[in-house]
């Protein structure tokens, strides 16, 4: 019962104390929240209808103009309670306008009248207020004094100060520091991604490479951003389809991910990573990369449903892009105060709003982004191809046929023509659904119209409308053979190189007003509300109220969660849980930190060092802390089950993409090749079956394509590529702040007999052969360093041995006896790849240790 | 042989509920089954609630000197209910795309005498529509309607094998849901709300109960026809540990992904591979101490046993001649769903919590006519002959079978192209649908809930899909209020912030 337990234990009582002094009706839990949901809106601070003011206890006893609202001891003869159970003849029941207070929620209310009606003294009622301005994560954090010391020869930085004098007051000594290669691979998988090669544990074990010179190269390394790409892109619920039904593909959804590879590789500070991101567009004169950067609001979700209602869908995009800035940057989670105010947080639906403010002024904008080298290509050839365009429509008569379909579905958009079939209307809203800006287009007289406009519905025309089920050719041009159309086309522009394109958003030409919607529903506007920061927070400055205003603001430092949520998040990755272990959850209901010191520190040295990535996570690898091994300590695992208080490293399977990356390196086939765009890798027979229709295609990857890291598959929200989601690779449907780690049998299935996974042993076995030459105890040996980096045991060997030499009996008797004859060299190669399978499915391989 | 025990990261959850059943209140506290994923909060919530509930700090410390923080236990491990069930297993027929009730289910001879007229104003009102608008013409259903067996529960001629099994089944006509998109309303039939990221029935029925079966996985999903709109969303896991998330089994190549071994692989030499990896990783146990290791190795342990179970599962050779006509499994239509349905039933006689079959699509807004008469002769034959073979065999007191989409469709006709014959449809349509459920202590034999002339609203009986999640709940043995889930601060259950337990259902 020392260590970590205490905490644990007295909460249990204060909790159960808690209990038993009120057994009755809790105001703050139970009334408050319906008083401030369902009746301060129309009797708070700013409206008192009828004279009355329920958010404070003079003025609900008081009452209003028809009398004395509450009267103690007489739950259902108050007034306050009659109001809520008003007879419909009456004018029915409080609160107008809206659903009535359950009966659950009346009968509470009584109750508590009944009680006499006890409202605690706290300014106006708000009690909730105080004790969120007393929340740490709402006060700015301030640089601690490091605290001294049991053994300051153990300390390499203010971390480890921080860590052992918590050690120290639970009398607990650190663990010695981890073998050269071990801290090696340790530090390599956890900056880059990928397990050292022979030749840097040779020199790791050696002493010609110091572990600080080892941090430097891999900090510097091209798979650093990859790697902290990886983390970054779970954040952002990057995803590279719609999410919903059809689940539309976004092809080029990877040149957000390039952009956010590349400045991670740049090390560009994380405040100038945020602002770009939240609102690169508004930066005067902004860069197309900065446009790029805003892409990361384009990872929303989008219903392209037929019939489902526009209006709705973009509010829903916009309210999970305020959620998913709310959590990756100010770790709150506010979703639910969309609809009410929130139970557990001080978010009101007020401030929620006030945030989505920010957002429901964007639109969204697709722009050419090309990557170097495009460019001239494109323009130099770019004349040709609209001169065999222009002839291949004119063949096929698509001007024409596209005037009768703009002129017909643009009637059904604006009334029902007499005799005109309401297909037309459907398809003014797949235009609508499928092609952002095309109903614009049509709407504008063609001489009017950009060429880029022109071109776009175009080639939308021959790819989407022409030849489909819903589109009926008109008479006298049966003879066309359209879908030969479509291929030619897709043949024409296959031949000649086009733009990359970005998704990005960019402030809307008609910025909407933002109203509070009632109980979250879009059909439902309430107040105005005004772009503004949550009030538990500090205010933006005097009038600014845009976008980049807000940017600005989270990395500010009057703001004390962004510094916070960030470093939480780098530690979680060297150390599997946060200080805080609830990343996603800074509120009153997320978990306290385990060192709240050592949190401020590090926030505050982060935002002195410039908002550095690189040097913090510099700093973090390079402390004894990191360094220790990560054994599990017998006394340790009952006192301290999750090594909350760091007397270990931890031990952490691998993300299902280093898991996929790692045995590749290993094999020797991993393509090396930073950034650009996903890949398919091979996909079992009847996998795209889970999809809907035939909607999702899987175009296999060919060649070099096929060995690329994990972070390139394509991520097809509706079919989850199953080696990752097998490995807990979060949905890409919401922001993940940090991944499960399960131990399944689909796993181990998929590591004994996925085809990547075979095949990445055959190869490994043939470099064990290439490399360490014909002696078994060789081959066994390199197997192992390359794996686990270390030697085997003599006992590991041993067994391994006796394996390898039982495979070539059994495959050797097996080809005697199938008469295949398969020769010994094949038998001893087939023997190896075991071998090799074996390695790559060990627990220490896919571990972290 | 001992049982596995899985690594994952539930384990406050799951370990409070076990615990708890040992001690003298086998009853979650304040928050039911509140737990969480991530470890450190659960564990915390944990000793407090215990603490309340189970006096105290004693009891927490007994945990630890029963080194059960060192270990997680295997998620599917089973576990008791909050009450006696009626059901140990459930079988889905999901049929996406929202079948048409009007001509399936819900009779409406008094729709005749409006057949093509527009839909009355008054009834109209403020009707939600994906395509056509409320004013649209009223189409009186093509099909003939007959009686069935003792109860005389009516069915459209489209469904004669079901109606075979009228006796056996309760058809709900008073369906109610809050979703008109297919995405949206499967999600919300499947998950309780219609936000992406929630986890499904199955996967909740895991969470709750764990699975009987030791060499199978605990959910199993079976697709046919187009499938759902909603894809995997359906048999997420969502924010529960993933590990309860559906199994899709496929249909071409190995029914569970990479099943099978790589070619040169026998099971002799398999099994020698699992041999050395278990040596090894012991081993490994050993110098490193983590007792991670044991999952790790237990894991593939049940891999191996499931690769020699899949094959007697899927070997349909012991099934009789009369079990294979039954189902259609040789006829071109019936097929593949006759194939899953055949599979549903072996899977629960395996001790598979929940069974969720993927039929599509129902989603007939234009030439319903000759959609629905192939998706009826797809699915009918199959489901009547699941219900017969269940009840033969004594299964079906302990199975649930649910029937159903994620709603209905409207009594006014949809009609894209005029000019093309037999183009008319129906729209997606809320307000009222059909399902039908059999038996795991439902009452069979009976039609539950009216819908007024039109069969546009529910006049009596309305069952919410929260209340028809809480009623198979129910017949789990669960508690739909108490069965939760602590995730981002709140905690989160199937049925949202409603749902109650329909009775009338119930035997």
């Amino acid at each position: 019962m020392r260590a970590a337990r205490p905490i644990a234990g007295s909460l249990g009582l204060a909790a159960c104390l808690a209990g038993a002094q009120e057994r009755g009706v809790d105001f703050r839990t139970e009334i408050e929240p319906i008083l401030r949901q369902r009746c301060q809106g129309c009797h708070g601070e700013e409206l008192q209808s009828g004279g009355l003011r329920l958010d404070n206890p003079a003025g609900a006893r008081k009452g209003g103009q028809s009398g004395i609202a509450i009267e103690p001891g007489d739950g259902f003869g108050s007034l306050l309670v009659r109001m809520l159970r008003r007879p419909a003849q009456q004018g029915g029941p409080m609160p107008l306008g809206t659903d009535p207070l359950s009966s659950e929620s009346i009968r509470l209310i009584a109750s508590w009248i009944d009680q006499g009606a006890p409202w605690p003294e706290s300014g106006k009622g708000d009690g909730g207020s105080q004790r969120v301005a007393e929340h740490w994560a709402f006060k700015r954090p301030v640089r601690p004094p490091v605290p001294a010391v049991s053994d300051p020869g153990w300390v390499r930085s203010p971390i480890d100060s921080f860590v052992l004098a918590r050690l120290d007051a639970e009398g607990i000594s650190p663990s010695p520091e981890a073998g050269s290669a071990t801290l090696l691979r340790r530090v390599s998988l956890d900056l880059t991604g990928l397990p050292p090669s022979a030749e840097a544990i040779d020199m790791a074990e050696n002493g010609t490479e110091t572990y600080e010179r080892a941090v430097e190269r891999l900090l510097a390394s091209p798979h650093h951003g990859e790697m902290q790409a990886l983390h970054w892109l779970d954040q952002a619920r990057f995803g590279e389809s719609d999410g919903y039904q059809a689940d539309y593909i976004r092809p080029f959804a990877w040149r957000w991910r390039h952009w956010v590879i590349d400045s991670l590789n740049r090390n560009v500070s994380f405040d100038r990573f945020t602002i770009d991101q939240i609102a690169g567009d508004l930066i005067p004169g902004s860069t197309v990369e900065q446009r790029v950067a805003t892409g990361f609001h384009r990872n929303a979700l989008q219903n392209r449903e037929g019939g489902f209602p526009i209006e709705m869908d973009r509010v829903e995009r916009t309210v999970e892009r305020t959620s998913a800035v709310a959590t990756v940057w100010l770790g709150l989670t506010v979703g639910c105060a969309r609809c009410h105010d929130h139970k557990f947080d001080p978010i009101s639906q007020h401030d929620f709003f006030g945030l989505y403010a920010f957002f429901n002024v964007a639109t969204e904008a697709d722009i050419d982004a090309p990557l170097a080298g495009e460019l001239e290509p494109y323009l130099r050839r770019r004349p040709e191809f609209e001169r065999r365009r222009a002839e291949l429509f004119r063949r096929y008569r698509v001007p024409e046929l596209q005037a009768y379909w703009e002129e017909r579905i643009l009637a059904a958009s604006t009334d029902s023509r007499p005799g005109l079939e309401p297909i037309w209307k459907i398809l003014w809203d797949l235009l609508l659904f499928e092609l952002d800006g095309g109903t614009e287009t049509v709407r504008t007289p063609v001489a009017q119209r950009t060429a880029k406009q022109q071109d776009r519905l175009s080639a939308y025309f021959v790819r989407n409308v022409v030849g489909g089920y819903d589109f009926q050719t008109p008479a006298g041009y049966e003879e066309l053979d359209l879908g030969e159309l479509k291929r030619e086309f897709k043949a024409l522009e296959q031949s000649y190189p086009a733009l990359t394109q970005a998704y990005t958003i960019a402030a809307s030409p008609r910025p909407p007003q933002t109203h509070i919607l009632i109980r979250g529903d879009y059909r439902r506007p309430g107040r105005l509300v005004q772009a503004a920061a949550p009030q538990a927070l500090p205010p933006l400055g005097m009038g600014e109220n845009d976008r980049l205003a807000l940017a600005r603001w989270l990395v500010s430092p009057e703001n004390p969660l962004a510094a916070r949520v960030a470093v939480n998040r780098i530690w979680q990755q060297h150390f599997g849980t946060g200080l805080v272990a609830t990343p996603e959850d800074f509120g009153t209901r997320g978990e306290r930190p385990s060192h709240p010191e050592l949190l401020d520190w590090l926030a505050v040295e982060f935002m002195e060092s410039g908002w550095d990535l690189k040097a913090l996570h510099r700093l973090i690898v390079t402390s004894s802390t990191y360094r220790q091994k990560s054994d599990v300590r017998p006394r340790l695992a009952s006192l301290d089950p999750d090594n909350r208080l760091l007397a270990r490293q931890s031990r952490l399977r691998l993300p299902a993409e280093t898991i996929r990356d790692a045995a590749l390196a290993v094999a020797g086939s991993l393509d090396r090749r930073i950034g650009g765009e996903s890949i398919r890798p091979y996909l079992p027979e009847g996998a795209t079956e889970i999809g809907f229709g035939n909607f999702v295609q899987w175009p296999q990857s060919v060649g070099a394509d096929r060995y690329r890291r994990g972070l390139y598959i394509f991520r097809q929200r509706t079919l989850p590529y199953p080696q990752l989601e097998t490995f807990d690779a979060p949905d890409t449907v919401q922001v993940a702040c940090r991944r499960d780690r399960s131990t399944t049998p689909l796993q181990a299935l998929a590591l004994l007999n996925d085809p990547v996974f075979v095949e990445a042993s055959e190869a490994f076995a043939e470099r064990l052969a290439n490399e360490a030459g014909p002696a078994v105890s060789d081959r066994i040996r390199l197997g192992f360093r390359l794996g686990l980096a270390r030697d085997p045991t003599r006992a590991e060997a041993d067994r391994l041995l006796r394996f390898y030499n039982l495979q070539v009996r059994v495959l050797g008797a097996e080809s005697v006896e199938s008469g295949s004859g398969i020769g010994a060299e094949q038998v001893r190669s087939g023997a190896w790849s075991a071998v090799a399978s074996v390695l790559l499915n060990l627990v220490e391989f896919i571990t972290r240790t | 042989m001992t049982r596995p025990r899985l690594a994952n990261h539930a384990r406050g959850g799951v370990l409070r509920r076990k615990r708890l059943n040992r001690g003298p209140v086998p009853r979650p506290s304040q928050h039911g089954g509140t737990a969480d994923r991530h470890v450190v909060g659960a564990r915390r919530s944990f000793l407090l609630d215990s603490a309340c509930g189970l006096g105290g700090i004693a009891l927490a410390s007994l945990f630890a000197e029963d080194g059960l923080f060192a270990a997680d236990p295997d998620p599917m491990l089973p576990r008791d209910p909050h009450f006696a069930p009626t059901a140990k297993s459930v079988i889905f027929l999901f049929q996406s795309g929202g079948p048409s009730q009007l001509d399936l289910f819900d009779h409406k001879p008094s729709m005749r005498r409006w057949d093509g007229q527009a839909l009355p104003p008054t009834l109209a009102g403020d009707l939600e529509l994906a395509f056509i608008q409320p004013d649209s013409k009223i189409w009186a259903s093509p099909r003939q309607f007959h009686r069935y067996g003792d109860s005389g529960t009516a069915f459209s001629d489209l469904l004669p094998h079901t109606a075979r099994r009228a006796d056996d089944i309760c058809v709900v006509r008073s369906m109610t849901t809050n979703q008109i998109n297919h995405h949206t309303g499967q999600l919300m039939m499947a998950c309780g709300t219609p936000f992406v990221g929630h986890p499904s029935m199955g996967a909740w029925a895991l969470y709750g109960l764990g699975s009987e079966s030791r060499d199978l996985p605990g959910f199993v999903v079976l697709n046919s026809g187009s499938g759902a709109d909603a894809g995997s969303g359906i048999w997420s896991s969502g924010f529960l540990p993933s590990s309860y998330q559906g199994v899709p089994f496929r249909s071409k190549g190995d029914p569970v992904l990479h099943l099978s071994n790589p070619p040169g692989y026998t099971t002799e030499s398999q099994r020698a591979r699992l041999d050395v990896l278990r040596d090894l990783n012991e081993m490994h146990r050993s110098l490193s101490g983590d007792p991670e290791v044991d999952a790790r190795i237990a894991s593939y342990e049940l891999a191996f046993r499931m690769q020699m179970a899949a094959p007697e599962l899927l070997d349909f050779s012991g099934e009789s001649r009369a079990t294979v006509e039954a189902y259609g499994l040789e006829e071109e239509a019936t097929g593949a769903f006759g194939r899953n349905c055949l599979l549903a039933r072996r899977l629960v006689e395996r001790g598979v919590r929940f069974v969720q079959l993927v039929h599509g699509s129902w989603d007939h807004h234009a030439e319903l006519e000759k959609g629905i008469e192939k998706e009826t002769l797809a699915t009918d034959k199959p489901a009547g002959a699941l219900i017969a073979d269940l009840e033969q065999r004594g299964l079906l007191d302990s199975t649930l079978v649910v029937w159903g989409g994620e709603f209905g469709r409207t009594p006014m006709v949809e009609d894209r192209t005029p000019s093309r014959e037999a183009s008319r449809g129906r729209d997606h349509h809320r307000l009222a649908f059909s399902m039908w459920l059999a038996g795991g202590g439902i009452r069979a034999g009976q039609s539950v809930g009216e819908t007024d002339d039109f069969g546009l609203r529910v006049t009596e009986a309305p069952v919410a899909v929260n209340d028809l999640q809480a009623t198979i709940l129910h017949c789990l043995g669960l508690d739909h209020t108490r069965l939760t889930f602590r995730h981002q601060g709140r905690d989160f259950r199937l049925t949202d912030v409603s749902g109650r337990v329909v009775r009338q259902l119930l035997v």
